[in-house]
């Protein structure tokens, strides 16, 4: 795989990270276990003629693009690759409603346009005039890392010389109610602050639209070096996690030890931790680590906000203590792992390096 | 990024057959499947006609040898029918080492929520709707599938609403030609739901009639469902083994429309770079297209947009073309997989489908489909068409080898 550059980023989550500029400044808490994003001003980056079209999570999605967009740069990218758990979730819902409650009539074809996953995707790509390659990845917890190995390969094959990737899901109050009746959040409201110390079973639900630009075309605006993406389903315990990880790092000229910093998946749920506990103490000990969870919540494309934070890191070379576990890093950091993994089933690496 | 891919093994299951050797059967019959609703329970039946699958879900499961499992929706049971057969037929069942599945569908267990979703957001109520409670992600059906066939390399998902399976297909090409995995099970798998039927309904684009493709005087499309899938082998895997090939995987592409969220430009422009594409990544030349399998849905729109696309690639020397639409109804997620094994059966069995119920040209094209069955043709190249919402246009090419 050639080298590729991370060239732009939009973030739009339950954080203050839509506007580049700033760096997790101040941390927003939350007591209760839903976290929502925090909307940046849509009309600074939609027209109000569209706006009034758009679906809360057309607009996320669309906004966090346009954003990534102009950081990088780039105006009329070489692919367009989305990934997303549930796609339009608001327009879904709306229609299937609509179409129970009133027994399959008085239906109109809005809400039911817009429900598609690839609606984001598509509409980027209208706006844009965008006609190259586009796709969208609905497979749970590894859409967005399969989005965005999609993209490297495009690149790869010489068919791109840049792309545009997003990861987008939204929380809404009926979607809540059904992941919460999976079991998926911890029962009794939490501190967002305190996710990692409640000792219990289960997460915090969160949602957003995360965005990155990459070009094989590197530059001093870069954020990081993209390495390789992979992701792999339902490994055969831990040692097969570490076993992978150790190859991933192996076929990209690294080793454990040379990982100078980690970007971790921790949801604070006990089980589902232990995975992470178990690397930091053995074969990722050396290096410092961060998680971000209670942060952004825990979605089907939570991933895609730690790349942001490993992108971040390794442009600002600063580690907010929000993000911390442990120690801050003691030197450069030069090359970060990002590994989450999604109700053990699907699990997710990038690795990047700083430019 | 030299690898041949090649087409290993084929699996399919819809409204015209239980298999790939039914299937044909009905081609050659020329036996539609779109019919009255007979088991979606819908306020639609008696008026829109489709292309069901007239088992339920129960009898599916007990072919598939599953009925102990729970929370198995509609469009899983399909896909395990038609994944096994093409695993089966690759005589690849229970050597998955390296293979990776690729699987795609519009809506996931929309069939159950919609079904159960007021049960599932009352807080109170109990009851065995809450096995299918977590089988609404499109990826659901994709892992339970997976898990059927015990592949764990590489799995994942597509949705680009009706093109999705052919870039399903398409993806996997591209998993071997970068040496990620040496084999890969790609297709599609969708059921019909009243979503789907009420949404493609309110878009006012649904026959109450068989569609007739490329016809004139067509009414729109008939929603179908059902699941299609190919085995894709990196050459030498498959000459290690001395496996049995259908075809190679020429040639792919992946282009946008960027037009309209729901509708297909009318010059066909995603369409025809899309064609255009996927023959010069194949290195051939388009007098060397034998037939194209149309995405052909019978909607105003697409036929014109595609039949302008085709015109645009072809000019004056159009090769033999059919939608095979009327006979399986719009299979949406499927589709792309179904028709890249009618390709493939193309090229095996030297046979050309025929479009089902048209009659005449459309006044603004200067072609007309396939109207009766071709045997002992002589196809070597064919290309798929698969377009979708948002302007996703793929197009495969399978040539003979």
């Amino acid at each position: 795989m050639m080298d590729v550059y991370i060239k732009g980023l939009g973030n739009i989550s339950p954080q203050n990270t839509a506007d580049n500029s700033q760096f997790l400044d101040k941390i927003v808490e939350y007591d209760q276990n839903n976290l929502q994003v925090i909307h940046p001003v849509y009309k600074d980056h939609i027209s109000p003629i569209k706006l009034r079209r758009m679906s809360r999570m057309i607009k996320m999605g669309i906004a966090a693009s346009s954003i990534c967009l102009d950081d990088a740069g780039i105006t009329n990218p070489g692919a367009i690759i989305t990934g997303t758990g549930f796609g339009c979730t608001g327009d879904t819902e709306k229609f299937l409603y609509a179409m129970v409650e009133n027994d399959e009539q008085y239906l109109t074809p809005t809400a039911f346009m817009q429900s598609t996953h690839n609606t984001i995707s598509g509409q980027i790509a209208i706006m844009l005039g965008c006609k190259s390659y586009n796709s969208t990845y609905v497979n749970r917890g590894s859409c967005f890392e399969a989005a965005f190995q999609d993209a490297m390969m495009l690149i790869n094959e010489g068919e791109a010389n840049d792309a545009l990737i997003g990861g987008f899901d939204e929380c809404t109050d009926k979607h809540y109610i059904i992941t919460s009746r999976l079991g998926y959040w911890k029962d009794r409201d939490i501190k967002n602050t305190d996710l990692y110390t409640a000792g219990s079973s289960g997460s915090i639900s969160g949602e957003g639209a995360s965005f990155f630009a990459i070009s094989k075309d590197g530059g001093s605006n870069s954020y990081a070096k993209i390495k390789a993406v992979n992701h792999f389903y339902k490994p055969d315990g831990f040692e097969e996690v570490e076993r992978r990880i150790q190859s991933f790092l192996e076929a990209n000229g690294h080793n454990p030890d040379s990982v100078d910093l980690v970007v971790n998946g921790l949801n604070g749920d006990e089980e589902g931790d232990l995975v992470y506990h178990h690397l930091m103490k053995g074969a990722l000990k050396s290096s410092t680590h961060t998680c971000y969870k209670h942060l952004c919540g825990e979605y089907d494309v939570a991933s895609a906000f730690g790349l942001w934070l490993a992108c971040k890191i390794l442009k600002t070379q600063t580690v907010p203590e929000s993000v911390r576990v442990g120690n801050a890093p003691a030197g450069q950091i030069n090359t970060v792992l990002v590994y989450n993994h999604f109700k053990s089933s699907y699990h997710g690496l990038f690795l990047l390096e700083s430019c | 990024m030299s690898t041949k891919v090649l087409v290993t093994g084929l699996g399919v299951i819809s409204s015209i057959g239980k298999n790939v050797q039914d299937t044909l059967k009905s081609i050659r019959e020329l036996k539609s499947g779109v019919g009255q609703i007979d088991l979606l329970i819908t306020r639609h039946r008696g008026d829109l006609p489709v292309g069901e699958i007239k088992q339920t879900d129960e009898e599916l499961k007990e072919t598939a040898g599953v009925s102990s499992l729970k929370a198995l929706t509609r469009p899983t049971v399909l896909g395990m029918l038609a994944a096994r057969e093409a695993v089966e037929d690759a005589g690849l069942i229970g050597d998955t080492e390296g293979t990776g599945f690729i699987s795609a569908n519009t809506v996931g267990g929309m069939g159950h929520t919609e079904q159960y979703c007021l049960d599932y957001i009352n807080k109170e109520k109990e009851g065995d709707f809450l096995e299918y409670l977590g089988t609404h992600n499109c990826g659901d059906s994709t892992e339970r599938i997976a898990d059927y066939l015990n592949i764990k390399d590489y799995v994942t998902t597509i949705n680009t609403a009706c093109s999705s399976s052919a870039n399903a297909i398409m993806l996997g090409a591209r998993l071997i030609k970068n040496g990620i995995v040496k084999r890969v099970v790609a297709g599609g798998t969708d059921s019909l739901t009243r979503f789907t039927l009420n949404g493609f309904n309110t878009l006012m684009i649904l026959a109450k009639e068989q569609c007739r493709p490329f016809d004139e005087n067509r009414m729109g499309l008939n929603l179908g469902e059902g699941a299609g899938f190919i085995v894709l082998e990196a050459e030498e895997a498959a000459n290690e083994r001395g496996a049995r090939v259908y075809s190679e995987l020429k040639g792919y592409a992946n282009t946008c429309d960027a037009y309209h969220q729901t509708a297909s430009s009318p010059e066909g422009y995603g369409a025809a770079s899309a064609m255009k594409k996927a023959i010069e990544h194949a290195g051939l030349k388009v007098e060397d297209i034998d037939y194209v399998n149309l995405h052909g849905t019978a909607t105003q729109m697409n036929d014109l947009s595609e039949g302008n696309a085709i015109q645009n690639v072809f000019g004056d020397k159009v090769p033999d073309v059919s939608s095979t639409k009327g006979f399986t109804g719009h299979t949406l997620g499927a589709a792309g997989g179904i028709e890249a094994v009618f390709s493939n059966l193309s090229i095996s069995e030297n046979i050309l489908f025929p479009n089902l119920n048209f009659t005449d040209q459309m006044n603004e094209l200067n072609f007309s489909p396939l109207k009766v069955i071709k045997e002992n043709a002589e196809v070597i190249n064919v290309l798929s068409n698969s377009f979708g919402f948002g302007g996703n246009n793929t197009a495969l090419l399978f040539s003979k080898v």
